[in-house]
């Protein structure tokens, strides 16, 4: 099997050779942002000239890619180390924003009508909760029937960026998952099942009664899914909306975070929804060939200023407009052509 | 003259022959070398990660990608125990079809049953995934499970082989989906070698009184005995090395299963879910090519096995 995947490996790189000409760029990695960067891709084509090529590797698959140089910008939903994007020599900046939501299936509860806390979800997902009428969740849903059903919780078994911000969130309102789980693309799961993908996951709960599961936001929305209400910081309990993303968004430490890694997980606000994070792009600083390179920067700024109603239609969080420049400043001062200038 | 014509037209021959020799003697070595090249890359690819835990790494059921510990023991349990599961559903009903096929059915009906086994054995691995995914995991998820947690989850001793959340995916579903995989492949086999006993030595055993089926317990069976088992090994193969259709609907999970229905993985689909989101040059990376390794040699040893009992004129 590992002989597929190498050979899938090998004929990805053809591909991405194949589509090295003129005006063309390519850049592989999350899959998270995949929707997003096609629909700018085709945005931009018309308008600019620049065709994207994106492969949705998944976020580790595109820092392995760009670390090698075989394509122009890499994608990771994960910031890369900051030891890596020195020896790398890479520039890392944010583009759009996402969240993770939580979905169920429980016969007779409806949308945004269950409430947890980030505790009890940790709870859950360490195996600690095992039953949906657990006093600790009647406690706080008073009015909501709760079936006497196991809880059966679902989580992404390939590695995934959504995991990273999930298991980020779990990380941060529970010591004991920190401790004993941590947060990672893929992590030792104390309980439930896997399944592949946004997809498998909402098709796994939407079999299993008594299912619980966490998908990004978009997928959620697109699908109709259950969703539920959950405790922020502030102790308000919040409803996935976009309302509520953008002012997590907005309450992170943009300006302190050090290659624009901000952590927008679990931030304060009434009105924030906890589980929110940002996607990545990583750019040479010392491009072989300064052209393409331009064109990725010119690309990004493109989107930047024609592509946020794009990027809300498809229920991701815009970059707010303070951070792209920035995100300019920094293009300009760091990536340097073979030439010694500014490629952008 | 005549000379010269025969040496001219001969010579271009002999190289001719020669080339083509050479030729294919390449391509003989070059399937050796890939073989050999895949091997070497695997284990040195593997080799940090067998430095790192020693032998414990076959043995530990730690996977631990937050700590970088990792161990083999879940993903080749889950291996051994989904193919041993599916030859155990798999082989019954294969023999049922080839003895049919053989002895009973009539002759008309022989060839489309036959073709349509042949056929099972062409679908591809991702669809078996599919239908599994999307028509046995919610049956099993919404009839079979729950009945069997409610009737025989109480019982003392055997109840907690039989708890846990109804996923409707897990070992058990696995093994299925791959009996349904490996049964074409064992059921034309069989059918195979059970044509091959010479008619004469069922005809005397009838002529002495022998029924149908005394014929297939004391005469086919025991003359073809040694290449069944070459067929159930060439199944288990397969078994061994499914991807896809297993990913699908194992349920993923790197823990040793303690029910029959829990969730849990294989070698080759540990490696398919967690290759993409390996850093190069990590211990995860390290590890799953030490897994790949691992299934390389299990599977090996499975085909060689069943190559040694199948070669012609092997008999019991």
């Amino acid at each position: 099997m590992i002989t597929k995947t190498v050979i899938s490996a090998l004929a990805l790189g053809l591909a991405v050779n194949a589509a090295a000409q003129a005006q063309q760029i390519t850049g592989a990695g999350a899959t998270f942002p995949a929707p997003v960067y096609t629909k700018w891709g085709e945005a931009a084509k018309a308008a600019i000239g620049i065709e994207l090529n994106y492969q949705a590797i998944g976020s580790g698959g595109g820092q392995n890619q760009i670390l090698q140089r075989t394509v122009d910008f890499g994608a990771s939903d994960a910031p890369m180390s900051a030891e890596k994007l020195e020896t790398g020599k890479l520039l890392q900046f944010p583009t759009v924003m996402g969240a993770v939501v939580i979905i169920v299936n429980l016969p007779g509860v409806e949308m945004n009508q269950l409430k947890i806390s980030g505790e009890m979800l940790a709870d859950i997902y360490a195996g600690n909760i095992k039953k949906w009428n657990d006093p600790k969740i009647v406690e706080m849903n008073r009015g909501v029937t709760l079936p006497n059903l196991p809880i059966a919780p679902v989580y992404r078994a390939d590695g995934s960026g959504t995991s990273f911000v999930y298991t980020s969130y779990l990380s941060s309102v529970s010591p004991e998952w920190k401790e004993k789980v941590g947060a990672a693309t893929s992590v030792k799961w104390p309980a439930g099942a896997g399944a592949k993908g946004n997809d498998g996951i909402s098709a796994t709960v939407r079999n299993t009664k008594g299912g619980i599961g966490y998908v990004e936001n978009a997928f959620a929305t697109q699908n109709k899914l259950t969703t539920i209400q959950i405790r922020n910081k502030s102790g308000v309990f919040v409803k996935p909306t976009m309302e509520a993303f953008s002012a997590a968004a907005s309450a992170g430490d943009w300006a302190g975070a050090k290659n624009f890694a901000v952590n927008l997980i679990d931030r304060d606000g009434e009105k924030s929804w906890p589980i929110v994070s940002t996607t990545f792009i990583e750019l040479p600083k010392d491009p072989k060939d300064a052209e393409r390179s331009a064109n990725v920067i010119k690309f990004f700024d493109w989107s930047y200023k024609n592509g946020a109603a794009m990027a809300t239609g498809l229920e991701y969080i815009p970059l707010p407009a303070a951070i792209q420049d920035v995100v300019r400043s920094a293009w300009h001062t760091q990536i340097m052509g073979p030439d010694g200038k500014p490629v952008y | 003259m005549s000379q010269a014509i025969a040496a001219s037209a001969k010579r271009p021959t002999a190289f001719g022959d020669a080339l083509f020799a050479g030729l294919v003697k390449a391509a003989g070595i070059f399937v050796l070398l890939l073989l050999g090249g895949i091997i070497v890359v695997l284990f040195i690819g593997g080799l940090p990660a067998f430095r790192q835990f020693g032998f414990s790494f076959l043995t530990s059921a730690d996977w631990d990608p937050v700590q970088e510990v990792y161990g083999a023991a879940v993903p080749i349990f889950g291996t051994l125990v989904t193919a041993v599961l599916a030859l155990a559903m798999a082989v019954p009903l294969a023999f049922g079809i080839a003895f049919y096929l053989t002895e009973l059915a009539p002759l008309w009906f022989r060839r489309p049953v036959g073709t349509a086994i042949e056929l099972l054995a062409a679908v591809p691995s991702i669809i078996y995934g599919m239908w599994g995914f999307f028509v046995i995991v919610p049956i099993m998820a919404e009839y079979v499970q729950p009945f069997i947690i409610d009737n025989l989850g109480e019982l003392p001793l055997i109840g907690d082989f039989f708890q846990g959340p109804p996923f409707g995916t897990g070992i058990f579903t696995a093994a299925m989906i791959l009996s349904v995989m490996i049964i074409p492949f064992i059921a034309a086999t069989m059918r195979d070698v059970f044509s091959t006993v010479p008619a004469v030595f069922k005809e005397s055993a009838y002529g002495l009184g022998c029924t149908t089926w005394e014929v297939m317990r004391s005469v086919v069976i025991p003359y073809t005995r040694v290449s069944v088992v070459g067929g159930i090994m060439l199944g288990l193969g397969r078994a061994l090395g499914e991807t896809m259709a297993v990913t699908f609907v194992i349920g993923n999970t790197n823990r040793i299963a303690t029910t029959i229905f829990g969730p849990g993985n294989t070698i080759a689909s540990i490696v398919a879910l967690e290759f993409p989101e390996s850093q190069s040059g990590s211990l995860k990376l390290s590890s799953l090519l030490a897994l790949g390794f691992i299934l390389f040699v299990i599977s090996f040893i499975v085909l060689a096995i069943s190559r040694m009992l199948l070669k012609p004129g092997a008999k019991s």
